[in-house]
């Protein structure tokens, strides 16, 4: 019975006083280190705070302090809002799980003025609210890293997207412009992206460019060679190009046989090796008949 | 029994395979192949393999033994119109199929079967060409 009373007694001074909590909150909010004002305005702020003991002040009122209870579904669903708001708009997590914690200090300086004559029933009440507190403020913090993580794989996926274009060069040319560190995720994409367009174009030849690629290890060059031998299994001809002379240091010293694939330095001589394969070359427009050359590269 | 059709295009024989490989189709097809090379005297083989959705380790064996063998009955052999994922699981079975011809499709296929029949032809004259020159050479030092 002593638990019910208590409770009634939380909820009395929470609804006796929430504008005088609300007040003193975003004081304590906007005082707080870890609030950068330019972020947002005082009124923002305080409509927001105002929505939130609004609805604490009914999640209280409808049972236990223990918010994964369904009747603090409503705190929960502003807090998630909140949170990932403040969590898309950069905010730091101390500053979004500030917002809870800061209701901290008013909410108890309230049941210290209010309950001044039993230290036993003040001190249970502290460590309830108290308790209540963070745990609010911890699934607060809970989802601000899912949208963060969120953020984070959602970037990871339009990367994977982005790094892995396989362009068309001339007819029955491909080009495979690799960017980046390439891992067995990535390199079964690309790989899947390039047999795909393969298949598509019906191009005999494609270049791989690891002019992008800033190291390669063992397992790089197998993948290379993965995706040469693929390529080659469904009738194009693979050239790399675009090897640095930092890396063929490394392929060598590492013994990794690139067997019979063909390397050319730089993507335009891939291109030209290309052209002399399909039986094309390049000539000058304006140059004399009797001067036309093979364009060098 | 089940038989792939085997299909005779001038010296050249064509093996298209519409349906799902088993193991017990492959080895029919490896004997009935063999068999009609030497019977015709063929002088290649074009394997069609683009309706072959999934492979696994013994059909991609098959496929490079197939090759091999007529081979060594003097015809050269072309796989095509591998798909992808077919190509990705035969590459992440280590098996690359060194010394198989492969194109994109039937027609780049023939053509290439073509061209290494006229190539070996050359390759005959080509020889007692290059024998000669370098007698030339030898003769000119």
């Amino acid at each position: 019975m002593e638990r019910m009373k208590s409770n009634d007694q939380f909820e009395m001074i929470v609804q006796k006083y929430w504008e005088g909590i609300l007040g003193d909150w975003v004081e304590e909010q906007l005082s707080s280190t870890g609030t950068r004002k330019e972020l947002f305005s005082k009124e923002e702020l305080r409509t927001q705070s105002k929505e939130f003991i609004l609805l604490f002040q009914e999640a209280i009122s409808a049972g236990d302090l223990d918010p994964y209870q369904p009747h603090w579904g409503k705190v929960r669903d502003f807090l998630s809002n909140l949170s990932r708001s403040r969590g898309e708009n950069g905010f730091s997590p101390t500053e979004t799980a500030t917002f809870v914690f800061s209701i901290k200090k008013p909410l108890m300086a309230r049941l210290g003025k209010e309950i001044n004559n039993d230290a036993r029933l003040l001190f249970e009440e502290l460590s309830r609210v108290s308790n209540l507190i963070d745990k609010l403020g911890l699934f607060t913090t809970e989802v601000y890293q899912k949208t963060r993580e969120e953020v984070i794989r959602r970037q990871q996926d339009e990367l994977m997207e982005l790094s892995t274009p396989v362009v068309k060069l001339w007819s029955g040319v491909l080009a495979l412009p690799m960017i980046g560190t390439l891992d067995s995720n990535r390199t079964q994409t690309v790989l899947e992206a390039l047999l795909q367009k393969i298949v598509e174009t019906e191009a005999e030849i494609a270049i791989v460019d690891i002019t992008g690629v800033p190291t390669v290890d063992t397992l790089v060059a197998q993948h290379l060679i993965k995706t040469v031998t693929a390529a080659r299994l469904m009738g194009a001809e693979c050239i790399i190009s675009g090897i640095r002379p930092q890396i063929a240091q490394t392929i060598v010293h590492l013994g990794v046989d690139l067997g019979d694939i063909i390397t050319k330095a730089t993507l335009a001589d891939a291109l030209a090796v290309a052209l002399q394969r399909r039986g094309l070359r390049v000539v000058a427009v304006q140059a004399p008949r009797a001067l036309q050359t093979e364009a060098s590269f | 029994m089940e038989h792939i059709p085997i299909l005779r295009m001038g010296p050249f024989l064509l093996v298209t395979i519409q349906v799902d490989m088993h193991d017990q189709l492959a080895m029919t097809l490896q004997d009935d192949l063999t068999n009609r090379i030497s019977e015709t005297g063929a002088k290649g083989v074009l394997i069609d393999i683009s309706s072959l959705e999934m492979v696994d380790s013994f059909i991609g064996r098959m496929i490079g033994n197939i090759a091999g063998m007529s081979r060594v009955l003097d015809a050269n052999t072309v796989v095509v119109g591998m798909q992808p994922a077919v190509a990705i699981t035969l590459v992440e079975l280590g098996l690359s199929l060194k010394g198989v011809k492969t194109a994109l499709n039937v027609e780049k296929g023939m053509e290439l079967l073509r061209k290494s029949l006229t190539e070996s032809d050359i390759e005959e004259v080509g020889l007692d060409r290059e024998e000669t020159r370098n007698h030339g050479l030898t003769v000119c030092h």
